[in-house]
C-alpha cells in the first residue's frame, strides 16, 4: 500500500485529520506552514542540537559557524549559509536536505543525529519568511570560556544597599527588598501580629501549629528578644530536624519501595533517619552534600557516613520479568545526574541525555561525562546495627554459637577411633544384595484388601480408607538385615497407575516403624539410622517418614521436567543395629493424610553396612573407603565424611544445636540490626559511553570523569577524578550555582517561591531572579557562614520582610500580582504530612515518637485494592504509631498513601524540588469523611468536653484558640454558635459514639449527643481553610 | 525517501482533499488567543470550566477500553494462515536477527493459531470465533492492525501508550484532554478510571496522572461498587442534613476569612467542598445501575452488585451521558505467555468478559445518539509474537512491532481494517502502513479538535521546569 492510498483509505477522520495518521510514515510533519517561526524559540534550538559540535565556537569546519544569525549570513567557504527569502538558494536547508551538489549532506551520517522533516520544515519557513533574528544576539561560549550568563557568573557579595531611618528592617534581606520596593514606589506591608507570627513560623520551623499555651507565652513576653528566643527553641526544638529533613526527603526521591511494576518494598529508614539527625545537628550543607555523595569514600568512613550514601541509591529498581537489568541500571545512573542538576546547579541536566542541551551550555558529551562519576558503584545493602535492647543479647548468643560449634569439634576429635573402625569395615564390604521379603502376614488397619501378588509385592484393593495403616511381617534368613528396602511399584488398577492411591498417583508414607517380634509376640522398635529415596517431591523428604512426626512424610509428585509421578519408586532405610539371623520383623507403614496410601509395594532386605546401603552410589563409597592415603581424592573423603555422618547420631545432634543457635542469632540480629541501600566504589571503574540518542545500546565516544566546562574547573584528590572530588566540586566556594541554588529553594520554603521562581532551572530558560543581588548576598552569606542551614533559616525569619502581614492589598494586585517583589507574605496552604500532623496535634492524639521503621496509619481499605498487587494489603499499625508524624508513613511508590497523594506529595519516581498545591473536591471529601480527620475530630471533641469550662461560648473560644492560635471575631463566633446550637437540637443519631469512631481511647461515658454535636464543630474547624494554611 | 518527496506528497494530498488552508490557519488563530487550553486566567480560577478546542471537534468524549497486558492480535484481529503452515518451524532468521524480547529464547517456534476466523459485515473485516459480539459490530469499528509501540515490557509500554513516554512524570491523553476542553460535568470529576479484572494495570496511577499538568487534570478511579470514590461516604452517625450544615458552617467561616485576608483562594476551596457534597449524592446515583432497564442490563451483560467489565462499560455510558470528558477502564489479564495464562481457558475466558460488553457499549452509544460524538478506543500496549512461548502450557511473549487495536463513534468511519501484516504477522506489509502510539495520539487529539503541536500548557513560569510540555512531544523521537 502506497502512502497515498494509505492516506485516502484511511478516511477515518475528516479531510482536515488525515495527515495526522499519517504522521508515523512522515515523521510528524505539522501543517503550520503558515505560522511564523520564532528564531529563538524554534530555529536556534535546532541548530545548537544538529550542527553545534562542528560549526560552533570550538570548531569551525569550513570556516562556518552556525550559533549566531549574523555567523549563518557570514557563511563559510561556500559563501553564505543561507539567503533570506529563498530556501532553495540557501547551502544550509540545501545541505540538510542532502540536496547539494557541493556539500555533502549534513549533518554527516556517523553523527547520527539527522534533522527530522518537521525540524526542516521549521528552518525552511524560516528562511523563506525573511531569516529574522536579533541583532545583539551573543555567540555561544567556547569549551572553557565562560558563559554570561547570570547564573553562571561568580557569585559576588553585593553591597547592602542604604535604608530610610525610618523604615522596618531587620537585618540586610529587608535592605535588599525595601530597596526594590521604593524603586517600584510600593510600601512594604505592616508586621503580622504576634498569633500570626508564631504560628507562621512555627509551620515553617517545625511543621505544627503552637499549642495554645506556646501562643499565650509568647503573646506575654514583653522583652525585646522575645520573637528570636522563639525562634531559637524552634530551630533547637527535634521537631525541626523532622520537617526540614522532609523537604530533603523530597530531593531525595526517599519511599519505601523499589518502584516500576512490581514495587517490591524496600528498607531504607535509617537514610530517612539519618536525614534528620543531620539536619537537627546542623551537619554544615557542604559535609551534608559530601557524605551523602561519598561518605563511603572519606577516610576511615563511619557507619553513619556510609547510610548517608544512601541518598543517590532512592533510585527506583525494576524487579519486572524479561526486563534488561542493565537498562535500568542506566536509568538509575541518568536520575542521580539529573537530580545532582536539579537540587544542586538548578539546571536541567537531563535534556543532555539524548543531544546537546538545547538552551544551557552543557553538551550530550558533557553530561555522559558527568554520568562517568556515578557510573563506577556497587549498589549494596549495608547492615546497621540498631540501638534496641536485642543489641545486648547479641555477644551472649555469638558465645553459645561458638559453644556448639566447640563442642561439635570436640566430638569430631573424640570419635576419631569409631570413625576409623567404620571406615576398614567399610573398605572390607561387598556392595549391597537385596532380597525379596515375601510377608507371612500382611494386614491393613483400615481394612483395606492388601493382596500378595507372585513377584513378591503386596496390593492395596478396594475402596480407599481416608487413613490407613499397613503391617507386614517376615522371617530374617540367614544372615542379619542391616538396612530395608521399600519399592513403591505402579500398577493398572491404581488411579493413573500409581503407584500411590490419590487420585493423581501419589501417596504420603508419614510414619515408617520397623519393630522385632518377640516370640510371645512383644515387639520391640528397632532404631532407625535413616533413610535414602530416588525420588522425593519438595517437602516430603523420606526424612519426613522417619521423624516419628505424624503430620509430615514422603510423597513422590513430580514438578516440571521431573517426568511422570507413576514411576516406580524406591526408598531404603538403614537400621542402626541389624535384625538378627532368624527374627520375625514387623513393617508397619501409616498413611495420615485422606485417601494417600500407597497402592502396590515390596519390601527387600539387605545385609551390608548402613552407609553403604545409604550411599547413592555404594560403588563410588567403597573405592573411597579402599583408597588409602595419597590415592585418596577430595571428593572421596567428602562422600566418606558425609556417609559417616549419617551414621553418627551424636554428630547429627551437635549439628542440630548448631543450627538452631545460629538461627538464633540470625532472629537477634534481624531484630537489632537493620539494612539500607548505600554505594560502595568498584575497584574496576566501568567505562563510560556516550548513549547516541540516549539509547544505552548504542555507545558512541567513550568519556571520563569530568566537569562541564562551562563551570570553574574540578580540584581532585587522587589520579581518577570520583564521586568525593564531584562532591567537594559541586559545594566548592567557586561553585556559582549550589549556593545560590540552595538559599533559592530554601527562600522558597518561607515564601511560596523563591527569588529564582523556576527553583529548578537557573539555565537560560530559567526565569531571572526577582532580587539578583539578594540572591548572591544570601548565598555568599551561607558560605561564610560555614554552610550553616540553621543560620541561614534564622536569617531569614528574624527578617521584617518574613515578619510582614500576608493580607493582599488592591495596590499590589495589579502591581505585583504574584508578589515577586514581596511588599507582603503569602498565603499558603500547609504540605500533606502538616495537614495531618496539624489534626492529630490539636486533637492530643499525635506521637512524637521519633525514627525507626516506617508506619502504616489508617486509610480507606480500597486504596491498595485498586492495585497491582491488591493482596498487599494495608495492615494498620497498632499503638502509638498509628498517630506518627507523616514522615513516618510507609510509602508505596505506586500507591502512596492516599492521603499524601491528594495534597500533592511527591511520588518520589523523580527528584521534586517544589511541591505543587491543589485544591480539589477529591481533597475536601478526605478532610471531611477520612477515618483520621473524624478521629481526631473527635479528640478535639473530647479535649474541649474535658479541659475547657462548662460555658459554651467560652469552650468555643477554647477550641477556637487550639485550631488557629487565635480567638475569634465575633461573626465567627455567631456562626460556630449557631452550628452548634443546631446540632444540639438535632434528632439523635442511631448510632453511638463508638460506632462512628475506630477511636479505641474514648471515655467511658460520654453524653452521645454533646459529644456528636462537639465533634461536628470540631470537624468544621479542621475543614475550613484557616487550618490548613499558614497565613 | 527524501524529505523534499514527502513534503511534496503531503501538500499535494491537502490539495486533493480539499481541505483548506485558510481554515487550519483560522484554527491556529484561535489556538494563539482564545481557544484551546485554559487561558492564563481561567486556568486558575476556573480550571474545568468548559472550552473550545482549536477547531471544531469529531469526538466530545473518549472511552478508552484499555485491554491491560496486551492481548494477542493473532488470536483476535490478524489472521495468518501462513503461520498455521509454518507452525512449529524455527522462525525466518531475517525476520528475529538483532531483535530482543521479554522471555523468548532463540530456539523459539512459530505457532499457529487454533481459532477460526471470518469475515463479518458489509465490510468484511476479519475477526476472530474469540468475539462473535465485536463481529456484529464490525461495520461501526475500524480496525488498525499495524500499531507500534518501543517497549517490550509493560510498564513502561503502558506508560507509552497513556503519554506518549516511557518514563513517569508526563500527563495522560486524559489530563490533556481535561486540561485542553475541561468538563462539562458539574458533579463528578471530568477523567474517570474504572477497573476491572484480577488486579489493578501494572504502572498503577501513573496511566491516570495529570503527570506536570495541575493535579485537578488527574483521573479519578471510581469504583462500581461500594464507596465509587475514597472517602465518598460520609462517617457513620454523620447523616445528610447534618454533613450539608457542616459545609455551610465551614462556607460561612471560609467566607468570613476570605473578607479577612481577600485571598482568592479560599473561593475556590469553598467551591470544592460545595462540590464535595454534591459529589456523595451524585457518585452512588452515577453507579445506580437498578435505574437501567433489563434489557440494558442483559445486553452489556451486568450482573447487579457484581463488579465487572460489562459494568464498567454501563458506567462510561452514563458518565458519558453526565458530561464526563474522558473515561478509561482497565481490565487486567491479557498477559498470555503460557502456563497458568494461556491462549486456551485463559484468553477464552477473559474474551468472553470484554467481548459482549464492548460491543453493548458501542450499540448502546449509537441507539441514544452518543455514538458520534464519542469516541471509543479498544487495545492493549503491546501485542503478542508469532513465535510460541513453552511455558507449562503455549503462549505467545509481548510484540512491539505490529499489533491490532480498534476506534469506533467520534468521526471514526466505521467498518474498516487499516494496514497489512506480513504472513507471519511480524512487521508491517509496507513499513508506511506503520501507525505509532504517537500517531494514535495524534489522531484522537485531532478528532477532540485540537493541533496537537499546539495545546501546550500555560503553565506560570514556576512550574514549567524545562519540560517539553506537548502531548506529543515524544513525536520528536520518532526516526523519520
Amino acid at each position: 500500500m502506497n502512502r497515498t492510498i494509505l492516506l485516502a483509505t484511511v478516511g477515518l477522520l475528516a479531510a482536515a485529520g488525515l495527515w495526522l495518521f499519517a504522521a508515523g510514515a512522515i515523521a510528524a510533519e505539522p501543517a503550520d506552514d503558515q505560522h511564523p517561526v520564532d528564531y529563538q524559540k524554534e530555529v536556534k534550538p535546532i541548530l545548537l542540537q544538529h550542527c553545534l559540535r562542528c560549526h560552533g565556537p570550538d570548531e569551525q569546519q569550513s570556516d562556518l559557524r552556525i550559533d549566531t544569525g549574523k555567523f549563518l549570513i557570514e557563511g563559510g567557504i561556500s559563501g553564505a549559509a543561507i539567503v533570506a527569502g529563498e530556501p532553495a538558494e540557501s547551502p544550509l536547508l540545501l545541505a540538510v536536505r542532502g540536496l547539494s551538489d557541493e556539500i555533502s549532506q549534513m549533518p554527516p551520517e556517523e553523527e547520527e543525529d539527522a534533522l527530522s522533516a518537521k525540524e526542516i520544515d521549521v528552518l525552511e519557513r524560516w528562511v523563506a519568511a525573511g531569516a529574522v533574528f536579533p541583532k545583539d544576539e551573543s555567540p555561544q561560549p567556547a569549551a572553557g570560556e565562560k558563559s554570561e550568563h547570570w547564573s553562571f557568573l561568580p557569585i559576588m557579595a553585593p553591597k547592602i544597599p542604604a535604608i530610610e531611618a525610618e523604615a522596618v528592617a531587620h537585618n540586610p534581606i529587608d535592605a535588599f527588598v525595601l530597596a526594590r520596593l521604593k524603586k517600584e514606589g510600593l510600601p512594604p506591608s505592616p508586621p503580622a501580629d504576634r498569633a500570626t507570627l508564631i504560628r507562621r513560623v512555627s509551620f515553617d520551623l517545625i511543621g505544627l501549629p503552637p499549642a495554645p499555651e506556646e501562643v499565650r507565652a509568647f503573646l506575654a513576653d514583653s522583652q525585646p528578644d522575645a520573637y528570636e528566643r522563639l525562634v531559637d527553641r524552634l530551630l533547637a526544638s527535634p521537631m525541626y530536624g523532622e520537617r526540614w529533613g522532609r523537604h530533603w526527603l523530597d530531593q531525595a526521591r526517599y519511599a519505601d519501595s523499589d518502584g516500576y511494576t512490581n514495587d517490591v518494598p524496600r528498607v531504607m529508614w535509617r537514610y530517612r533517619d539519618w536525614v534528620i539527625d543531620a539536619i537537627n545537628q546542623d551537619l554544615p550543607f557542604d559535609r551534608f552534600t559530601v557524605e551523602q555523595f561519598a561518605g563511603d569514600l572519606l577516610p576511615n568512613p563511619t557507619p553513619e557516613q556510609i547510610i548517608a550514601t544512601g541518598f543517590h541509591r532512592c533510585t527506583q529498581i525494576n524487579h519486572e520479568g524479561g526486563s534488561d537489568a542493565e537498562q535500568y541500571r542506566v536509568e538509575a545512573v541518568v536520575d542521580r545526574v539529573s537530580t545532582t542538576g536539579s537540587v544542586y546547579l538548578g539546571l536541567t541536566l537531563g535534556c543532555a541525555r539524548c543531544h546537546e542541551h538545547k538552551f544551557d551550555p552543557i553538551s550530550q558529551g558533557e553530561f555522559y561525562q558527568l554520568y562517568a562519576f556515578l557510573n563506577s558503584q556497587d549498589e549494596p545493602t549495608y547492615t546497621v546495627a540498631l540501638d534496641v535492647p536485642e543489641a545486648a543479647l547479641l555477644p551472649a548468643a555469638q558465645q553459645k554459637v561458638n559453644a556448639a560449634s566447640a563442642e561439635r569439634t570436640r566430638h569430631i576429635e573424640q570419635s576419631k577411633a569409631a570413625r576409623q573402625a567404620w571406615e576398614t569395615a567399610l573398605a572390607g564390604a561387598k556392595p549391597p544384595v537385596w532380597k525379596h521379603a515375601r510377608p507371612i502376614k500382611i494386614a491393613s488397619k483400615a481394612k483395606s484388601s492388601l493382596k500378595l501378588l507372585d513377584d513378591d509385592s503386596i496390593l492395596a484393593e478396594g475402596k480407599t480408607p481416608n487413613q490407613d495403616e499397613y503391617e507386614l511381617e517376615w522371617e530374617v534368613g540367614e544372615a542379619p538385615v542391616d538396612a530395608i528396602r521399600l519399592e513403591v511399584l505402579t500398577h493398572d488398577s491404581l488411579p493413573g497407575g500409581g503407584p500411590g492411591r490419590a487420585g493423581n498417583g501419589n501417596f504420603v508414607l508419614n510414619r515408617v516403624v520397623v519393630e522385632l517380634v518377640a516370640a510371645d509376640g512383644a515387639a520391640q522398635a528397632v532404631k532407625i539410622l535413616g533413610g535414602r529415596a530416588d525420588h522425593e517431591q519438595d517437602k516430603f523428604p523420606i526424612a519426613h517418614a522417619l521423624d516419628g512426626n505424624p503430620k509430615t512424610g514422603w510423597a513422590i509428585n513430580v514438578g516440571n521436567g521431573q517426568g511422570s509421578i507413576h514411576t516406580n519408586r524406591t526408598a531404603i532405610i538403614a537400621l542402626e543395629s541389624a535384625l538378627p539371623a532368624k527374627s520375625r520383623v514387623r513393617l508397619r507403614l501409616s498413611f495420615h493424610d485422606k485417601k494417600y496410601a500407597i497402592g502396590r509395594l515390596r519390601v527387600s532386605c539387605s545385609s551390608t553396612p548402613a552407609s553403604l546401603a545409604l550411599a547413592e552410589n555404594p560403588a563410588d563409597l567403597l573405592a573411597a573407603a579402599k583408597a588409602v592415603g595419597k590415592e585418596r581424592t577430595k571428593e572421596q573423603t567428602a562422600l566418606l565424611e558425609s556417609a559417616f555422618r549419617k551414621t553418627d547420631a551424636e554428630l547429627q545432634r551437635c549439628d542440630a544445636v548448631l543450627k538452631q543457635r545460629k538461627s538464633e542469632l540470625a532472629r537477634l540480629k534481624s531484630v537489632a540490626t537493620t539494612t539500607t541501600y548505600t554505594m560502595r566504589e568498584r575497584k574496576k571503574p566501568r567505562d563510560t559511553f556516550i548513549h547516541i540518542r540516549g539509547d544505552f545500546l548504542r555507545p558512541g565516544k567513550r568519556v571520563t570523569p569530568k566537569t562541564p566546562s562551562v563551570f570553574p574547573a574540578m580540584k581532585t584528590i587522587g589520579e581518577t577524578p570520583n564521586r568525593l572530588d564531584l562532591a567537594n566540586w559541586l559545594v566548592d566556594k567557586e561553585n556559582p550555582l549550589t549556593a545560590r541554588v540552595t538559599v533559592n529553594r530554601t527562600w522558597q520554603y518561607f515564601f511560596g517561591q523563591g527569588i529564582v521562581v523556576t527553583e529548578g532551572d537557573f539555565g537560560l530558560q530559567g526565569e531571572p531572579p526577582s532580587h539578583p543581588q539578594l540572591l548572591d548576598w544570601l548565598a555568599a552569606e551561607l558560605v561564610r557562614k560555614q554552610w550553616s542551614m540553621k543560620q541561614l533559616h534564622r536569617l531569614v525569619v528574624r527578617s521584617a520582610t518574613y515578619r510582614q502581614a500576608s493580607r493582599s492589598r488592591p495596590d499590589l494586585t495589579a502591581a505585583d500580582p504574584q508578589n515577586r517583589l514581596l511588599a507582603r507574605q503569602t498565603r499558603m496552604r500547609v504540605e500533606s504530612e502538616t495537614i495531618r500532623d496539624a489534626a492529630l496535634a490539636v486533637a492530643g492524639l499525635l506521637s512524637h515518637k521519633m525514627h525507626g521503621p516506617s508506619v502504616f496509619p489508617p486509610q480507606p481499605d480500597t486504596v491498595m485494592k485498586m492495585t497491582r498487587n491488591p493482596n498487599r494489603g494495608w495492615k494498620v499499625s497498632p499503638g502509638e504509631d498509628r498517630y506518627r508524624r507523616g514522615l513516618y508513613t510507609y510509602f508505596w511508590r505506586n500507591t502512596p498513601y492516599a492521603f499524601l497523594k491528594l495534597f500533592n506529595s511527591p511520588e518520589s519516581n523523580t527528584t521534586c524540588t517544589r511541591r505543587e498545591r491543589s485544591n480539589t473536591s477529591l481533597q475536601a471529601l478526605t478532610l471531611l469523611n477520612d477515618e483520621v480527620f473524624v478521629e481526631a475530630a473527635q479528640g478535639l471533641a473530647v479535649r474541649v468536653l474535658r479541659e475547657a469550662p462548662q460555658d459554651e461560648l467560652q469552650r468555643i473560644g477554647y477550641v477556637f484558640q487550639i485550631c488557629f492560635s487565635r480567638e475569634p471575631s465575633a461573626a465567627e463566633l455567631a456562626a460556630l454558635k449557631t452550628l452548634l446550637e443546631e446540632e444540639l437540637a438535632a434528632p439523635a443519631e442511631k448510632s453511638s459514639p463508638r460506632q462512628f469512631a475506630a477511636a479505641a481511647w474514648l471515655p467511658e461515658k460520654i453524653d452521645a449527643r454533646e459529644f456528636l454535636a462537639w465533634t461536628t464543630l470540631a470537624r468544621t474547624l479542621l475543614n475550613v481553610d484557616e487550618f490548613i494554611t499558614r497565613e | 525517501m527524501n524529505p523534499e518527496h514527502l513534503s511534496f506528497l503531503r501538500r499535494e494530498f491537502l490539495k486533493r482533499s480539499g481541505l483548506s488552508l485558510g481554515a487550519m490557519a483560522l484554527g491556529r488563530l484561535l489556538s494563539e488567543d482564545a481557544a484551546a487550553a485554559p487561558s492564563a486566567s481561567t486556568e486558575f480560577t476556573r480550571p474545568l470550566a468548559p472550552r473550545a478546542p482549536h477547531f471544531p471537534p469529531k469526538a466530545k468524549a473518549v472511552i478508552q477500553l484499555f485491554m491491560a497486558g496486551g492481548p494477542s492480535q493473532l488470536e483476535l484481529f490478524d489472521y495468518k494462515p501462513k503461520l498455521q503452515e509454518l507452525h512449529g518451524q524455527p522462525p525466518p532468521k531475517s525476520y528475529i536477527e538483532g531483535k530482543r524480547f521479554a522471555f523468548l529464547k532463540p530456539e523459539a517456534t512459530l505457532l499457529g493459531t487454533k481459532r477460526k476466523f471470518a469475515r463479518h459485515g458489509e465490510s468484511g473485516a476479519e475477526i476472530s470465533e474469540m468475539l462473535p459480539h465485536i463481529a456484529n459490530i464490525a461495520d461501526d469499528i475500524a480496525i488498525i492492525r499495524t500499531l507500534k509501540t518501543d517497549n517490550f515490557n509493560h510498564g513502561p509500554a503502558k506508560l507509552l501508550a497513556q503519554t506518549g513516554f516511557q518514563t513517569f512524570g508526563k500527563p495522560t491523553m486524559g489530563a490533556w484532554t481535561l486540561y485542553g476542553l475541561g468538563s462539562e460535568c458539574k458533579d463528578l470529576p471530568g477523567y474517570i478510571v474504572l477497573q476491572s479484572g484480577p488486579r489493578g494495570p501494572r504502572g498503577g496511577a501513573y496511566l491516570w496522572s495529570n503527570g506536570f499538568l495541575p493535579s485537578i487534570y488527574q483521573g479519578a478511579p471510581l469504583r462500581s461498587q461500594g464507596d465509587p470514590m475514597l472517602n465518598l461516604t460520609s462517617p457513620q452517625g454523620f447523616s445528610s442534613s447534618r454533613q450539608q450544615r457542616t459545609v455551610e458552617a465551614i462556607s460561612r467561616l471560609n467566607g468570613l476569612r476570605r473578607q479577612a485576608t481577600g485571598d482568592d483562594e479560599i473561593a475556590a476551596r469553598t467551591a470544592n467542598y460545595e462540590l464535595a457534597f454534591r459529589m456523595q449524592s451524585s457518585a452512588p446515583d452515577l453507579i445506580d445501575v437498578s435505574q437501567e432497564s433489563q434489557h440494558t442490563l442483559d445486553r452489556y451483560g451486568v450482573k447487579p452488585g457484581e463488579s465487572s467489565f460489562a459494568a464498567n462499560c454501563l458506567l462510561a455510558r452514563r458518565l458519558v451521558e453526565r458530561g464526563v470528558r474522558f473515561i478509561t477502564l482497565f481490565h487486567t489479564e491479557w498477559d498470555h505467555h503460557g502456563g497458568s495464562e494461556n491462549l486456551a481457558e485463559t484468553l477464552e475466558g477473559v474474551c468472553r468478559e470484554v467481548d459482549q460488553p464492548s460491543a453493548a457499549l458501542v450499540q448502546d452509544l449509537k441507539q441514544r445518539g452518543l455514538w458520534n460524538d464519542t469516541l471509543v478506543i479498544w487495545g492493549g500496549e503491546f501485542g503478542r509474537t508469532p513465535m510460541g512461548e513453552p511455558r507449562a502450557s503455549i503462549g505467545r511473549d509481548h510484540h512491539i512491532e505490529c499489533f491490532s487495536t480498534w476506534l469506533s463513534g467520534g468521526g471514526i468511519k466505521g467498518g474498516q481494517t487499516l494496514g497489512a501484516t506480513d504472513e507471519l504477522g511480524f512487521y508491517p506489509l509496507d513499513l508506511a502502513d506503520r501507525v505509532h502510539v504517537h500517531d494514535l495520539h495524534a489522531t484522537v487529539m485531532h478528532l477532540l479538535g485540537f493541533d496537537h503541536l499546539k495545546l501546550t500548557p500555560r503553565l506560570p513560569p514556576d512550574r514549567r521546569r524545562g519540560q517539553s510540555c506537548r502531548t506529543t512531544a515524544g513525536l520528536e523521537n520518532v526516526e523519520p
